[in-house]
C-alpha cells in the first residue's frame, strides 16, 4: 500500500525524465546511499569491508563496464578481466614512473589507457558479430595477460610479475584503513554509476541500444555503426580499467597478470547475466550475488551436510550451483535480478489487487 | 488541396542492381517530385524494396545515376542519406525492441542532437536542455499519430498495427524531406489501414513531406497516390497516374496473366 505514485504529477519533461520519477524510489535510493556510505563503514568490521563490500563495489563497476558493451550495445565480450589488468598495471606504472602523480589522475589515465586498448580490440566488431566477436575478445584476454607477463617493464622488472600497489594518497591524506578505502571506492563507484546511468538514458545510450536491437535500422536513421560501437568499447573498457585499478589499489594490494584470467572475465559475464543484462542496477545486484553466494555456500553447506564432505566438495558444489543458476536465469529470466525487482515493484503498485 | 507538387527531387536514371548473378533491378529510371505521393507497386520479388534500399543508400547499384535535389549522388551510406533528410520504415518492423516507444521515437532525432557522450554522462546544462527540447518535438509527433497512451510502453509488447505506427513516428521525428514507406499497411485490418492512410495523407498535407510508398493494397494505392511506378522482375513496366497505370496492358498482364 505504501508504494503508490498516486498524487505525484509531472508537470515538466525534466520531472518526467528523472532517474527515479517515483518519490518512494528516490527516498529508498537516498536511504541506501546513507546506509552504505555512512552507516556501513562506521558499524561493520574489517572482514565485511575487505572481503565483501569493497570487492562487491569493484566488481559492480566492472560489471557496469561489461553491461555497457554487452547489455546496452549488444557486443559480446570475454575480455573484461584483461581490460581490468590494463587499468591496474597502467595505474601502477603512472604512479611509479611519474613523480607526484595524484591518485585520481592516475585512475583516470588508467581508464583512458584501457579505453585505448579497448578501441583497438573493438575494431573487429565492425566486421563480426555475436560468437565470432566473443572469440576476438578472447584473443584480447589472452594477448594482454601474455604481454604483461612477457615484458617485465610493465611490472617494473619484478621477478615474479607481482606488483605491490603504492599507497593511495589524495591531497596528502593516505587511505590506509579498510574504512577509508571503502569510502573512497564507494564514492568513485557511485559517481561512475551515475555517469553510466546518464549516458544510457540519453542519446548515447539510445544509439547503443539501437545498434544492439537492429543495426540496419540504426544506420538508416543516422547512427554511425563504427563510431557507436567503438564508443561502447572505449567507455566499457574505461570502466573496466578503473575497476582494475581499484582492484589493485583498494582491494587486494598486490596483483599479478595471471590474476586477471579468463575465469574472472567469465565471472563478470555471469554477474551481468544474473544481475540483469542492460541494467545499471542489475550490475550491482549481480556483483553482490556472485561475491556473496560462495561465502553463503561455504557457511551453509557444512551445516547441512556436516563436515564429512571435505573442502573439495564445497568448492565443486559452488560450481554446480553457479552453472545451475546461469542456466536457470537464461531460461526463466534472461533479464536477471533487475527484472525480477521491476516485476516485484509492478506487483507492489497494484497490491492487494491482482490487476 | 493545399500542397503543390514541386520540382523533381529524386531522379533515378538507368539503375541496375545485381547480387552476384541475380539481377534485382535492370535499367530502371523514374523520378519523384517534391510533395507528391509516389507509389511503387509490383508482384512479389519485383524489386520494390531493393528500389527503396537504393534510394537511401543501403544498396549501391552497379550502374546508373541518382540525382538528389539536382545534385549527382555518389556512393552514399545510409547515415548520409539520413542526414540529407531521407527517412524510411521497413517491411518487417525494424523497431528497437528493447526500448520504450518514447525512446524509439527519440532515436529518430539523433542527427539533430549535438551533445557528445561526456555531456550526456554529466546530464547537466546543455545535455539536459537538448534532451527536453527534442522531447517536445517528439511529443508533437506522438500527438500527431495519436499514441500518447503508449509512450512509456516497451515496443515489444505492442500489437502489430501500433508498432507500424510507432515506426512511422520514429521516421517522422527526423523531420524528413522524403519518407520511404515499405508496405506500411501490410497485415492490417480495415480500420488500421484507414488510420494509416489518414496519417500518410496528413503527413503529406501538413508537413509537405514527399512520400515514396510500396503497397500491395491496390485500392489504397490508386486512391492516395499521385503517380505510380510498376515493377516486375526488376524491370519497369508502367509509370504514370493511377488511372493510366490501371489500364496499362503490361501491368494487367503482370498482375493477372494473359490468355495464351
Amino acid at each position: 500500500m505504501l508504494y503508490r505514485e498516486a498524487g505525484q504529477f509531472k508537470a515538466t519533461y525534466a520531472e518526467d525524465s528523472q532517474i527515479f520519477p517515483i518519490r518512494q524510489d528516490k527516498i529508498g535510493f537516498w536511504v541506501l546511499m546513507l546506509v552504505f556510505g555512512v552507516a556501513v563503514p562506521l558499524l561493520t568490521n574489517e572482514y565485511w569491508l575487505k572481503a565483501i563490500l569493497i570487492p562487491v563495489l569493484i566488481f559492480s563497476l566492472a560489471a557496469i563496464g561489461l553491461n555497457i558493451l554487452t547489455g546496452y550495445a549488444g557486443q559480446l565480450s570475454l575480455g573484461s578481466a584483461a581490460f581490468m589488468a590494463v587499468g591496474a598495471f597502467a595505474a601502477y606504472n603512472f604512479i611509479l614512473r611519474i613523480e607526484g602523480m595524484p591518485f585520481l589522475v592516475a585512475l583516470v589515465l588508467a581508464g583512458l589507457t584501457a579505453a585505448a586498448v579497448g578501441i583497438l580490440f573493438g575494431l573487429p566488431s565492425l566486421r563480426i558479430k555475436g560468437f565470432y566477436l566473443a572469440v576476438a575478445t578472447l584473443a584480447a584476454q589472452f594477448f594482454i595477460v601474455w604481454a604483461l607477463v612477457k615484458f617485465p617493464w610493465f611490472s617494473n622488472n619484478s621477478s615474479s610479475g607481482v606488483v605491490t600497489a603504492q599507497d593511495v594518497t589524495i591531497l596528502g591524506y593516505t587511505f590506509a584503513t579498510p574504512e577509508a578505502k571503502y569510502v573512497l571506492t564507494f564514492l568513485i563507484v557511485s559517481f561512475m554509476a551515475l555517469l553510466a546511468k546518464n549516458m544510457v538514458r540519453s542519446s548515447t545510450g539510445r544509439a547503443w541500444m539501437a545498434v544492439r536491437d537492429m543495426d540496419v535500422a540504426a544506420q538508416v536513421i543516422g547512427f554511425r555503426l563504427m563510431r557507436t560501437k567503438l564508443l561502447a568499447f572505449a567507455v566499457s573498457s574505461f570502466y573496466c580499467g578503473v575497476a582494475g585499478a581499484l582492484y589493485a589499489y583498494t582491494y587486494i594490494g598486490t596483483v599479478e597478470p595471471e590474476g586477471f584470467n579468463l575465469d574472472l572475465s567469465f565471472k563478470i559475464l555471469f554477474m551481468i547475466i544474473i544481475g540483469g543484462v542492460g541494467s545499471i542496477m542489475g550490475s550491482f545486484l549481480g556483483a553482490a550475488f556472485i561475491v556473496l553466494l560462495p561465502i553463503f555456500l561455504d557457511n551453509v553447506v557444512p551445516v547441512i551436510f556436516g563436515d564429512s564432505l571435505g573442502a573439495g566438495f564445497v568448492s565443486n558444489f559452488q560450481l554446480i550451483v553457479f552453472g545451475g543458476l546461469i542456466i536457470f536465469f537464461l531460461i526463466v529470466e534472461p533479464h536477471g535480478l533487475a527484472r525480477l525487482w521491476q516485476i516485484a515493484k509492478e506487483k507492489l503498485r497494484l497490491w492487494p489487487f491482482p490487476h | 488541396m493545399a500542397r503543390q507538387i514541386g520540382d523533381v527531387i529524386v531522379d533515378l536514371q538507368n539503375i541496375s542492381l545485381r547480387f552476384g548473378g541475380v539481377k534485382a533491378l535492370t535499367d530502371i529510371s523514374f523520378n519523384v517530385k517534391e510533395h507528391e505521393i509516389r507509389s511503387i507497386i509490383g508482384p512479389n520479388g519485383a524489386g520494390k524494396s531493393s528500389m527503396l534500399n537504393v534510394i537511401n543508400g543501403v544498396y549501391h547499384p552497379q550502374e546508373g545515376q541518382i540525382f538528389f535535389k539536382g545534385a549527382l549522388r555518389k556512393k552514399m551510406e545510409p547515415h548520409e542519406a539520413a542526414e540529407q533528410g531521407i527517412a524510411r520504415t521497413f517491411q518487417n518492423i525494424a523497431l528497437f525492441k528493447g526500448m520504450t516507444v518514447l525512446d524509439n521515437i527519440m532515436t529518430g532525432r539523433n542527427l539533430k542532437m549535438k551533445c557528445n557522450f561526456l555531456q550526456h554522462a554529466l546530464y547537466w546544462g546543455a545535455a539536459q536542455k537538448e534532451e527536453i527540447a527534442h522531447r517536445i518535438k517528439v511529443e508533437e509527433v506522438i500527438e500527431f499519430l495519436e499514441i500518447q497512451d503508449i509512450r512509456k510502453t516497451p515496443v515489444g509488447r505492442l500489437p502489430y498495427g501500433l508498432q507500424k505506427r510507432v515506426e512511422l513516428a520514429r521516421a517522422l521525428a527526423a523531420e524528413p524531406h522524403i519518407l520511404l514507406l515499405d508496405e506500411p499497411m501490410a497485415g492490417m485490418n480495415v480500420e488500421e489501414k484507414q488510420d494509416m492512410c489518414r496519417f500518410i495523407l496528413d503527413v503529406n498535407d501538413h508537413y509537405g513531406t514527399t512520400i515514396v510508398l510500396i503497397e500491395h493494397d491496390m485500392g489504397v494505392v490508386m486512391d492516395i497516390s499521385d503517380r505510380v511506378v510498376v515493377l516486375d522482375y526488376g524491370k519497369k513496366i508502367g509509370d504514370g497516374e493511377p488511372d493510366e497505370v490501371k489500364n496499362n496492358p503490361d501491368v494487367i498482364k503482370a498482375y493477372l496473366g494473359t490468355t495464351h
